[in-house]
């Protein structure tokens, strides 16, 4: 039981964290994104076109195009969307706040769309449903059912559930120990600083926000293939963007402990089925308090005022180098 | 071309829109040299290092390293060719630590090894003997430790040109010492050292030679060891020029604004204002002297209540009722409806005195909009005001709708001086306000100030240019360093006289020690 | 020395920057206009292209069919300006924060709290007093309630500088929560998880009609919102106070504006807006609630109040706008033929927000081209 809700727990909080490890990336260079719930429907909306494409056009899926087209393909879409973000941020030095949310309206009308009318644009009828794909994203590691617990903690989950934990402490490391994460992390506080040491900013924040893009978009992929199995439902992936960028501010900004938020915040989300007794209202307490712990943190950082904690000091601004 | 010059500019220009911020500049420095450039706030020198550390690309001209032509496009094309610039405002990331800081930028070196970064660091530091550690935060440093991260980081790139602008301005006298010992161990290593500066005994003690810029001009270049202060003095505030600027005779003559023992302090703990005393008289022209950035703005914010005290008093007379009040740690609007009427032309014209975006009507509203007890505001007065201005003052724009951001400078300021004086006031400020003025509009803003002073007006004029000062003041008082190096009369005073006073701590006992 | 001089020419070809971006000093508002008239124009070539690749339709057809979508009949009329009253009132209610440059993005949260307000009201209070007083009771609850939920953020804004954008955003899941938490409450039929329509033989606590249209009051409530604001934003003391602030926290400072104090009342005002957004929409309107009644007006705000450059009476044809795709569009998309789904309309709507936003720079940068230096040598 306990093992369970821990797995359960982790089910749910895979694509918070590459939600939230994407956007870590991206606020670090100084870009606050706010269509990141747009980008990852965009990752998961691409990602299961391209498997229903390629599982209609052929009698015989082979296993590692299954695995790879919508990899590529969701990757391809939200980096794009990403892209779109950072051209008229950057480049164009727009409003981060508007430019984000357009991204989001745009994201999730692609998502439902295309999610919601594939089958009719291309002839068929029913539903979007990639089943076959979706078995081998699940596929689990083979020995994971001879361990008992041991083996359902640690190795029930598809290979993506994987990635997603190593994107995380890969991306602390690469921040934390790397020239060009020290670069990044210069030009989010900084810009011109960072210009003034001879640090390409543009080139850094490109990077940096379309990266975090396709990293956030991989977790709507995880979310479609492996946690629904394969289908559509408009509206399906429901908070989870939002609450990603809530783990941003729970962690801290910090991807390590983005692991950790990730996976209380999945837990929150599924607590109530094992509260027996209290039912539907007390789901909606525990699904409101990852939102009341994140103002919380929020806060208390803001009173504490440790240089440390604090959201990126440039977040949110426009870089404009011969400013006089 | 010098046999061992290692950096050479030739004919460099550069405008920002109208503003000339260099004119047709060409020095040299030499290895193993210290140069000093010396001039005025404003006279370019800041905008000339920046061209060569790559802040700024020059309109026109060229830049010679070791006699070879170079293009510094970006702070990083100056590293390459060995420039480093300790910046006046330090540019360092808060939350890194010293040793992240100083390596920041750098692509060249195998691996990213901060531990033998560290190491680097402080082998730098033993050799020059600086005191750094390493890993402490930077948010967590004095300004003194904070400078010399920057040096450090300059001397890690190997740069053997390093360009200082205004290291001492931040820095206690003993600080400075030490700063100036290391200098001289960097210059016997060979290094090519421009410092920039407007302290004379700084240059003295110091410099190998100096060139002089004065308003974007290029004036030319001394020997230390052929020069003295009074020189330096001449070449950097220029022959005294006739302005015929008239100047009645203070009438009447009463003690307004009390000034005692006024100090403050800025966020970082230095101290900006040290004890100032003085006392503003009705019917006269108190002029402000001082290099820039001796503590001209926070005194007047201290007055206008922007600016918190560490101590001392303000004390105002009202001349209708005959009281004092006290107007310490009073905010701008308790002064206000105390009944003073206290005004005040902020060197920041579009940043404070005025909203950019706003048009000319809504602009004078903003001493006056909360007159009256409607909820809704009363455009009629300050259009009529802001027409009134247009016309006496000669305001040239489209319309009294025109937002004042699209006005020239001089029409900016007009509209500015003339709010302020709108309202009848008993108190005066003016800072630097003629600034990037051209002559006409200058003398209209003195002639502005000269008819208030004649209402019987205690006016307060800070200014950057000597002969105005001393032609259009009644007495000038003279800050250094935050602190009153004296209060001359400007009817007897030199120009010579008063440059001297700006550059010199008054106790000539902390100067003694700079010519060592 | 002369040898080089060639060489040295080409390669300062090669290295000088060749473009500068640098602020425009004003462009006249007419062209400002015309600029981002063109922007919208070439998105929606763009859009019906969009339109044309999925349905085969003509681009003739593509706009009759949305414009009959939006107005082909009097109750179509009547839909799309209910949608442009409503997305129009949560516009005004962002306006005042934004102006004072503010990043309230919680406009969708503080509606909803009105509108979980208002349907308590209707629920508890509808069927127990007379009209008469339940409407005063819940338009000053639903007023007040959305101005706490605006005024928590303002006020760690003002104390601890807390980061607002991150705050209000959180505050909207928060209220959506809430909703779901009291729905468990108060649903109707049991175990149905929806509230359905409260009072719905009774009409107790339902705003009435008026000559017989129910949409009618709200349209007018807004009209009247958005005249109010624009003079409130024009031409009240504290509107200009608002300005003052948003332009200059240093002028304010300097003119001895209280920053705090009016940080928090605008976004009082903000979240007030919001409230009554909020009433319209559950007790105008649905006559009942759902965590997504809102239904991301809330967030749309925010773009169409950005699009106007904050100018209440602008703000009436960017929501037109907003809402005429996503009515028209949504028309084309759902016809039985096709069977589409209507987030054909959102799409379009990105595309426009994102040459929209694109535009700007143009309005505000001008990109020069260097001037080559070589000819003063000699």
């Amino acid at each position: 039981m306990f093992f369970t809700i821990i797995n359960n727990a982790i089910v749910q909080g895979i694509p918070l964290l590459f939600g939230s490890t994407g956007e870590i990336l991206t606020e670090k260079s100084g870009n606050l994104n706010l269509g990141i719930p747009g980008i990852m429907y965009m990752g998961g909306c691409a990602g299961i076109m391209g498997a229903y494409i390629y599982e209609n056009s052929t009698q015989t899926p082979s296993a590692a195009l299954c695995i790879i087209i919508p990899l590529l393909c969701s990757l391809v879409g939200s980096g794009l969307l990403a892209l779109i973000y950072s051209f008229l941020t950057i480049t164009l030095r727009a409003n981060q706040n508007v430019t984000g949310l357009a991204i989001t309206t745009f994201g999730t009308g692609f998502g439902d769309f295309f999610g919601g009318s594939l089958t009719k644009l291309m002839g068929n009828n029913g539903n979007i449903s990639v089943k076959l794909t979706s078995d081998y994203y699940k596929t689990t590691l083979p020995f994971a059912e001879d361990l008992g617990w041991f083996g359902k903690l640690f190795f029930s989950y598809g290979f993506l559930a994987y990635v997603a934990v190593i994107t995380a402490i890969i991306c602390a490391w690469f921040l934390k120990r790397t020239r060009a994460g020290l670069h990044l992390r210069a030009v989010g506080e900084n810009p011109a600083t960072a210009d003034a040491a001879g640090i390409n900013v543009t080139k850094y924040k490109y990077l940096a926000t379309t990266i975090g893009g396709m990293i956030a978009g991989l977790g709507g992929l995880y979310f479609i293939m492996d946690y629904i199995g394969g289908s559509w439902t408009n509206g399906g992936m429901g908070d989870r963007g939002w609450l990603a960028i809530a783990i941003v501010i729970f962690a801290i900004w910090r991807p390590n402990l983005a692991i950790l938020g990730s996976f209380i915040f999945g837990g929150l989300y599924i607590a109530y089925s094992y509260t027996s007794g209290l039912g539907r209202a007390a789901s909606a307490i525990f699904n409101m308090l990852p939102y009341v712990v994140t103002i919380i943190v929020l806060i208390i950082t803001s009173m504490r005022n440790k240089k440390e904690n604090q959201p990126p000091q440039s977040l949110g601004l426009p870089y404009f180098r011969e400013e006089r | 071309m010098s046999q061992n010059a290692a950096i050479e500019l030739r004919n460099i220009t550069k405008t920002f829109g109208s503003v000339v911020a260099n004119k047709n500049i060409s020095l040299t420095v030499n290895r193993g040299e210290i140069l000093s450039i010396l001039g005025e706030n404003g006279s370019g020198k800041t905008t000339l290092m920046n061209m060569i550390s790559g802040i700024y690309f020059p309109d026109e001209g060229q830049i010679f390293i070791d006699g070879k032509e170079v293009v510094i496009r970006s702070p990083k094309d100056a590293f390459e060719h060995k420039i480093g610039m300790i910046h006046q405002h330090f540019k360092l990331v808060d939350v890194f630590t010293a040793s992240e800081n100083i390596i920041l930028g750098l692509e060249d070196e195998k691996r990213f090894d901060l531990k033998a970064a560290e190491k680097k660091v402080r082998e730098i530091s033993e050799k020059y003997g600086f005191s750094l550690d390493p890993t402490k935060k930077v948010y967590e440093m004095s300004v003194s430790e904070k400078q010399t991260v920057e040096i450090v980081r300059v001397l890690y790139r190997e740069a053997d040109i390093l360009i200082l602008d205004e290291p001492t301005a931040v820095l206690t006298p003993q600080e400075a010492k030490r700063l100036f010992e290391i200098l001289r161990r960097m210059r016997d290593d060979g290094k090519a050292i421009i410092i920039i500066t407007h302290k004379l005994h700084e240059v003295l003690s110091l410099s190998d030679r100096v060139s002089v810029l004065r308003k974007g001009e290029y004036i030319g270049t001394v020997k230390t060891s052929e020069t003295d202060e009074k020189s330096l003095t001449e070449m950097m505030v220029g022959k005294k020029i006739e302005l015929n600027i008239e100047r009645a005779e203070p009438c009447n003559p009463q003690e307004r604004l009390l000034v005692s023992g006024v100090s403050c302090v800025n966020r970082e703990g230095v101290t900006l204002l040290n004890n100032v005393s003085f006392t503003a008289r009705s019917g006269e022209i108190l002029g402000i002297a001082g290099i820039a950035g001796s503590g001209q703005r926070e005194l007047l914010e201290a007055i206008a209540g922007l600016q918190k005290l560490y101590g001392g008093d303000i004390v105002y007379n009202d001349p209708k009722t005959g009281k004092k009040e006290n107007l310490r740690d009073k905010t701008p609007l308790q002064i206000r409806e105390m009944g003073v009427r206290l005004s005040f032309v902020p060197e920041d014209r579009l940043g404070m005195g005025l909203v950019g975006n706003m048009d000319i009507v809504d602009n004078m509203m903003l001493r006056s909009y909360r007159r009256g007890k409607t909820f809704l505001l009363e455009r009629k007065a300050p259009k009529n005001l802001a027409e009134e201005i247009i016309k006496q003052l000669e305001v040239v724009t489209p319309g009294v709708s025109t937002p004042v951001r699209r006005l020239s400078g001089g029409n900016v300021q007009k509209v500015l001086v003339g709010r302020e004086i709108s309202s009848s006031p008993t108190v005066l400020m003016a800072a630097y306000p003629v600034r990037g003025l051209d002559i006409n509009s200058s003398y209209i803003i003195y002639n502005l100030l000269n008819e208030q002073k004649k209402r019987g007006t205690a006016v307060i004029f800070v200014g950057e240019d000597l002969d105005v000062l001393i032609e259009l003041c009644d007495r000038i008082l003279v800050l250094c360093a935050g602190q009153v190096s004296g209060i001359v009369d400007a009817r007897k005073v030199t120009k010579e006289e008063i440059g001297l006073m700006m550059t010199k701590i008054k106790t000539g006992g902390e100067n003694k020690n700079g010519k060592e | 020395m002369v040898k080089n001089n060639a060489e040295i020419e080409t390669e300062r070809k090669v290295h000088e920057p060749l473009f500068q971006i640098v602020k425009r000093d004003a462009m006249p508002w007419y062209k400002a206009w015309l600029v981002r008239a063109a922007a919208i124009i070439l998105a929606l070539a763009i859009g019906s292209v969009v339109i044309i690749m999925l349905t085969g339709y003509n681009p003739i057809q593509v706009y009759s069919a949305m414009f009959n979508g939006a107005f082909g009949s009097t109750r179509k009329i009547w839909i799309t300006f209910q949608d442009l009253a409503m997305l129009l009132c949560i516009s005004l209610a962002v306006t005042p924060a934004f102006k004072m440059r503010f990043w309230n993005i919680g406009a969708e949260g503080q509606t909803l709290i009105g509108g979980l307000t208002a349907a308590a009201c209707m629920i508890y209070l509808g069927d127990k007093l007379p009209l008469y007083l339940t409407i005063p009771i819940m338009t000053v609850s639903c007023i007040i309630s959305g101005m706490i939920w605006a005024v928590i953020p303002a006020f760690f804004k003002a104390k601890f500088n807390t980061n607002e954008t991150l705050f209000t955003l959180m505050m909207n899941y928060v209220a959506m929560q809430l909703v779901s938490f009291c729905i468990v409450f108060w649903e109707n039929p049991k175990d149905s998880n929806s509230v359905g329509v409260i009072n719905r033989h009774t009409h107790g606590g339902w705003l009435p009609e008026i000559a017989d249209q129910k949409y009618l009051l709200n349209i007018i409530i807004v009209a009247v919102i958005m005249i109010s604001m624009y003079i409130y934003l024009k031409y009240s003391k504290q509107g200009y106070e608002i300005s003052v602030v948003g332009e200059s926290e240093n002028t304010a400072r300097y003119i001895g504006i209280n920053v705090k104090k009016v940080i928090v009342r605008t976004m009082a005002i903000s979240g007030a807006l919001c409230g009554i957004a909020g009433l319209m929409i559950v007790a105008g309107t649905d006559h009942t609630i759902t965590s997504d009644s809102v239904g991301g007006m809330g967030f749309t705000a925010i773009m169409v109040s950005w699009l106007a450059k904050f100018n209440p009476i602008v703000m009436a044809l960017t929501s037109f706008l907003i809402v005429f795709l996503e009515v028209g569009a949504g028309a084309i998309v759902t016809d039985p033929k096709l069977g589409l789904n209507e987030s054909v309309a959102d799409i379009l709507t990105g595309i426009i927000l994102f040459f929209i936003i694109g535009s700007e720079f143009f309005v505000t940068y001008k990109i020069n081209k260097r001037h080559n230096s070589s000819k003063e040598e000699a």
